[in-house]
């Protein structure tokens, strides 16, 4: 399951926006412009099912993220989605995946106190017996001239968006 | 039948009588015969995998998926908190104080361990720095990654940490570490060929039992070791699928 998020959980001035959670519907998100840097020498790791229901975290995943275990284990993977996120990066994600591939790409993601923190992540179908039975998300700290060419391009793929729903 | 062991080509030269020691100590556990042979490099060793030679190996976790998901074999243990790791250093005089401040060029001591280089490429990363990127300069030994910071041959080298740890204090304290990986999942682990099939639950109890009685931790500790643990087939998955996201290079 997945909430709106709590004032009470943010950390500093935000702001508040809606967010579309694929298969999931509308998401009360809570935004400040505080960045948590990543941390050097670290993975972030988390399994999901084949729905993008997330099974497992690692240590990293729990610290970066800003949610306990308990509150991880059982959430759908887009608990992370941060608003400055297209949707279409997801969209090619998940079509790249279900197709057996591996994906890559720079990601911003949100934490639970509403800060954010970008990552260069790779995501893997866990395949067994020749069937996909989940998804394995490696992120490592990404090159930040990557992140600054990501972060135009992404504002401008999320306005094509918004004007496409608009019209 | 005789068996055919061999042991990842990284190992420390510091263990090789160890090995020799382990494998007589596994034959009497087991009551088999198992020949040991060790290979000069990872070319050797992968002609062999790939020619059906190997029975037995302790492998890196960068050739686990060629073994496990094509050639068959089932993971037995691995080192009892035996996570590799590694670790970027620069001199102790450098003017390097984090990755990002390394340019394009930098010059980078490595060796030929698949694990440990790909981990340590990752952590340089931030800076922008690949395979294409950098000068990597292949060392035969972890004293001799040190021996090229230290006469300047190259700003920055990839170790294991614990072969980092272990350098002499002198060497050491004229060098800095800049960044430690925090992995802790990718590990060497021993694998059983398909023609050990049959002896897969006996290698275990065996191995399992090792640190139980003063001959089989006499023998551990002749490898550095001081037990194993069982490695679960979907965590020996897991790895594999770990290793891939890590390889992984856009078309």
């Amino acid at each position: 399951m997945i909430g709106d998020m709590h004032p009470g959980d943010i950390l500093g001035e935000y702001h508040e926006e809606v967010i579309q959670l694929y298969g999931l519907g509308p998401r009360k998100v809570l935004v400040t412009e505080r960045e948590a840097p990543y941390p050097d020498g670290r993975l972030i790791v988390s399994r999901t099912d084949t729905d993008g229901i997330i099974t497992h975290v690692n240590r990293s995943f729990v610290e970066m993220s800003g949610y306990t275990e308990a509150e991880l284990v059982g959430a759908p993977h887009s608990i992370l989605r941060h608003p400055d996120m297209p949707r279409a990066a997801f969209k090619d994600l998940w079509e790249t995946i279900e197709a057996g591939k591996i994906w890559q790409g720079y990601v911003k993601n949100l934490r639970k106190d509403g800060g954010f923190y970008w990552v260069k992540a790779t995501v893997i179908p866990n395949v067994r017996n020749g069937e996909i039975v989940g998804y394995t998300s490696v992120r490592r700290k990404p090159d930040r001239r990557k992140v600054e060419e990501c972060i135009p391009l992404y504002a401008s793929m999320k306005a094509k968006e918004e004007e496409e729903v608009a019209q | 039948m005789t068996y055919q062991f061999t042991v990842s080509p990284d190992f420390s030269p510091d263990y090789i009588s160890g090995w020799f020691i382990f494998n007589t100590w596994l034959q009497r556990a087991l009551g088999q015969s198992i020949h040991l042979e060790m290979m000069d490099d990872f070319q050797q060793l992968h002609q062999a995998i790939e020619e059906d030679r190997v029975d037995l190996i302790y492998a890196n976790p960068y050739d686990a998926s060629m073994l496990v998901r094509e050639k068959g074999f089932t993971p037995l243990v691995k080192p009892r908190g035996g996570s590799d790791e590694a670790v970027i250093a620069v001199r102790a005089d450098s003017g390097i104080d984090k990755v990002e401040s390394l340019p394009p060029g930098t010059r980078v001591a490595t060796t030929d361990d698949p694990d440990v280089h790909l981990m340590g490429m990752i952590m340089l990363e931030p800076a922008g720095l690949d395979q294409g990127s950098v000068e990597l300069k292949q060392c035969g030994s972890y004293v001799l990654v040190a021996k090229a910071l230290l006469q300047g041959a190259c700003e920055v080298g990839i170790f294991l940490d614990k072969a980092f740890d272990e350098l002499s204090r002198p060497i050491q304290s004229q060098l800095r570490p800049l960044v430690r990986s925090e992995i802790q999942v990718i590990h060497h682990s021993l694998m059983a060929g398909p023609r050990l099939d049959s002896e897969v639950e006996e290698l275990q109890r065996v191995l399992l039992a090792m640190d139980q009685d003063p001959r089989g931790r006499n023998v551990l500790q002749g490898l550095g070791l001081v037990g194993w643990e069982p490695v679960e087939e979907e965590e020996a998955e897991f790895m594999i699928d770990l290793m891939e996201t890590l390889t992984y290079s856009p078309g």
